[in-house]
């Protein structure tokens, strides 16, 4: 990439969708039971590209082609699956044992509503309450196999080992926040539907929206190799730590990100070493155009990008994520800025990604 | 030999940041060798030699990276706090000195010395840069650096940080510049990304249409460092039979061994229980690909000062040269 050459705006900047994101969030789609969100998924994007396939795992790939054969791949992918949970031993009466699909603190699972099953049956995890229980056991997270997800025995006829269950949270807006379950990732799918919306159409676009996310990035594997993409940008949902600290004096250096400072561009984390040169792009992009940024920090963690860059004869990748709040809980609190911002940035890709970004060193 | 091997360790280049490495390994072969490319991920790709009807079409692995760490945070006060690039060792940390990618330099110690004894996590321990604020920090965010040590010739053995796996670089460099004739097609991989499970061979290894895979790296010793294996410092180089990862191929081990008793060299068979190597991605690529590795003993992997012997060294390039030039028999 020439640092010389403007990277600024073309065209009108198109806002948010949150309705079709309200819509998303409240669809049900836990990691390999993705059908719902595959439904609205395939419906918004369709009337939008060139192809839309199902493939092998259940990824929608849908393709824009450019108006000239030979044109940068460039593959943007947003996982569709959430965190929750599956039914694993049917105990009578109602009583169901379970297991976490996907990464789930068991310190959050105690009394939380749930969904269960096709026909959307409320349920509840139970635990022992305060009455019961002793100081120590308070003090430690409980065994995920102690506990048990009760839907009552009238409904017990209507859900069986094996069904997927989800947190009943209700997305809600409040002013510039959102809040709702699995907003990781469905801010990401939101995001990718608008995006293919609009095209300048120098680009070969290739949107996966990915399954089985959560559970070691199968779909984004397959879908990538599928793609043969030649770089590739992964749109997702990273937590932000940034609550006061208890102690004043102390200053938070593990935040990972903050809410309201914009997308957080990956470095590094537990998959990936971001291609330094997209970083660079990214950088060079929402500088010139004046769109805040962060980093995300480098540590742990990853995203569909740790599966993408390694397909074939490797991918360069890099992630940029939408931060939001408590993370893998029932509920997750992001911002409507820093998701335009997001969106901002991708609009941005699309007018200015070229060949020129991967003639020079990576590092 | 001794001057490629310091010029080699001296050089930075962090997990995902080789692009110095890279330059200085690129300058030492483009001579000898017949095409030369760099991938996707970074890795520098040498090709050499014509594949005759007794030769084979072979893949070599050394990798460029070396472990380092990122910047995730400058404080209010000027300290630095980073995470790791591969695994990097909580123990020798205090203490370390470290050089970032743009020169600057900085040392290492913790928030919490009482708890030294313990391991800890990266966040307990910061750089010092030399800046009183953030403010007037010259690193960021994202900035990468690696340990800086220098190259300690101590005679027979050397000293330096990031003999794994710049040693084994040496050695190929010196095999390309050695291997006169061969029958064989060869595949020079100085691969990236191996401290952080070995993606650069990943990609390589997809992108090469190859028989034979051989990965070079280093192998952590039986004394002195209170790990149970055979393999000492000084015995000549190690061909390994397994590690966490790798199960390397019967038929290649052999092949090994008859190299090394063919031009009457030492060597030791390797079990090894902790890490794997590029070899470990190759041998599971595509349809397969029979492999196994050539390691150099050291001592102190993964700390600022790791230590090989030249012995080691030089039988190890002996064989390899010998392994390149002849016709493969895997029996």
């Amino acid at each position: 990439m020439t640092t010389q050459r403007s990277l600024g705006r073309k065209t009108v900047v198109s806002k948010v969708p949150v309705k079709l994101l309200e819509q998303l969030c409240n669809a049900v789609g836990v990691s390999g039971n993705e059908d719902e969100v595959r439904r609205i998924v395939i419906e918004q994007v369709k009337p939008y590209v060139d192809e839309c396939t199902v493939d092998a795992l259940g990824n929608v790939l849908a393709v824009k082609h450019a108006k000239k054969k030979g044109a940068l791949r460039v593959m943007f992918a947003a996982h569709m699956d959430e965190v929750g949970f599956m039914l694993v031993q049917d105990d009578g009466e109602g009583l169901f044992a379970f297991e976490p699909v996907g990464g789930i603190d068991p310190r959050q699972l105690i009394a939380k509503p749930l969904l269960v099953g096709k026909d959307r049956v409320e349920g509840v995890i139970g635990g022992k309450p305060i009455h019961l229980t002793k100081p120590e056991e308070r003090r430690n997270a409980p065994q995920v196999s102690s506990l048990r997800i009760d839907v009552s025995p009238g409904s017990a006829g209507k859900v069986k080992v094996g069904d997927y269950a989800t947190f009943a949270t209700r997305f809600h807006r409040a002013g510039d926040s959102l809040f709702g379950k699995a907003l990781d990732d469905r801010l990401g799918v939101a995001t990718l539907l608008e995006l293919a919306r609009v095209n300048p159409g120098d680009l070969e676009v290739l949107f996966a929206f990915t399954v089985q996310e959560e559970i070691g990035l199968r779909g984004a594997r397959v879908a990538a190799f599928d793609f043969a993409p030649d770089m590739a940008f992964v749109i997702d949902s990273t937590p932000a730590f940034d609550l006061p600290l208890p102690d004043e004096d102390s200053e938070n250096v593990q935040y990972n990100c903050r809410l309201g400072a914009g997308p957080a561009i990956y470095l590094a984390d537990a998959g990936t070493i971001s291609d330094p040169r997209l970083i660079r792009f990214l950088v060079q992009l929402a500088s010139e155009n004046k769109i805040p940024y962060q980093f995300r920090q480098p540590g742990g963690g990853g995203t569909d990008a740790g599966a993408i860059h390694l397909t074939g004869a490797g991918v360069p990748s890099v992630s940029i994520s939408i931060p939001g709040r408590f993370a893998h809980s029932p509920v997750l609190h992001a911002r409507v800025q820093d998701w335009q911002n997001t969106l901002d940035l991708l609009q941005l890709i699309l007018i200015h990604a070229d060949r020129s970004i991967l003639a020079v060193d990576r590092s | 030999m001794k001057e490629l091997l310091q010029k080699l360790t001296q050089t930075p280049g962090a997990s995902g940041y080789e692009s110095a490495i890279r330059e200085v390994i690129r300058e030492e072969i483009s001579p000898f060798v017949k095409e030369i490319k760099v991938d996707a991920l970074g890795n520098l790709i040498a090709r050499m030699g014509e594949k005759k009807a007794n030769g084979s079409r072979i893949m070599v692995a050394a990798h460029m990276d070396e472990i380092g760490v990122i910047v995730t945070h400058v404080e209010k006060n000027g300290a630095v706090r980073f995470s790791n690039l591969g695994s990097v060792i909580p123990r020798y940390l205090p203490g370390s000195r470290v050089k970032f990618l743009n020169g600057v330099r900085g040392v290492i110690d913790s928030d919490k010395p009482e708890d030294l004894a313990k391991i800890q996590p990266m966040n307990q321990f910061f750089i010092d840069v030399g800046a009183s604020s953030e403010k007037d920090c010259p690193v960021k965010a994202g900035d990468v650096a690696v340990f800086d040590r220098e190259f300690a010739d101590l005679g027979q053995r050397v000293a330096s940080k990031a003999l794994d796996d710049r040693s084994s670089c040496a050695l190929l460099v010196e095999a390309i510049k050695q291997i006169k004739e061969t029958p064989h097609e060869l595949f020079l991989v100085f691969s990236v990304q191996e401290e952080v499970t070995s993606r650069g061979a990943t990609t390589a290894a997809y992108g090469l249409d190859v028989d034979l895979g051989l990965a070079l790296d280093v192998t952590p010793v039986g004394n002195l460092m209170g790990i149970k294996m055979q393999v000492d410092l000084g015995k000549g180089p190690a061909i390994k039979v397994r590690d966490v990862g790798f199960i390397a191929d019967p038929g290649v081990v052999n092949w090994m061994v008859d190299g090394a008793k063919a031009i009457k060299i030492p060597y030791q068979m390797e079990v090894l229980d902790i890490g794997s190597t590029d070899a470990r991605v190759m041998q599971i690529s595509k349809a397969g690909m029979r492999s196994g590795v050539l390691s150099i003993p050291c001592r102190y992997v993964h700390s600022p000062s790791e230590m090989i012997d030249m012995v080691d060294y030089e039988q190890g390039l002996k064989l390899l040269v010998h392994l390149l030039s002849q016709p493969v028999k895997l029996r």
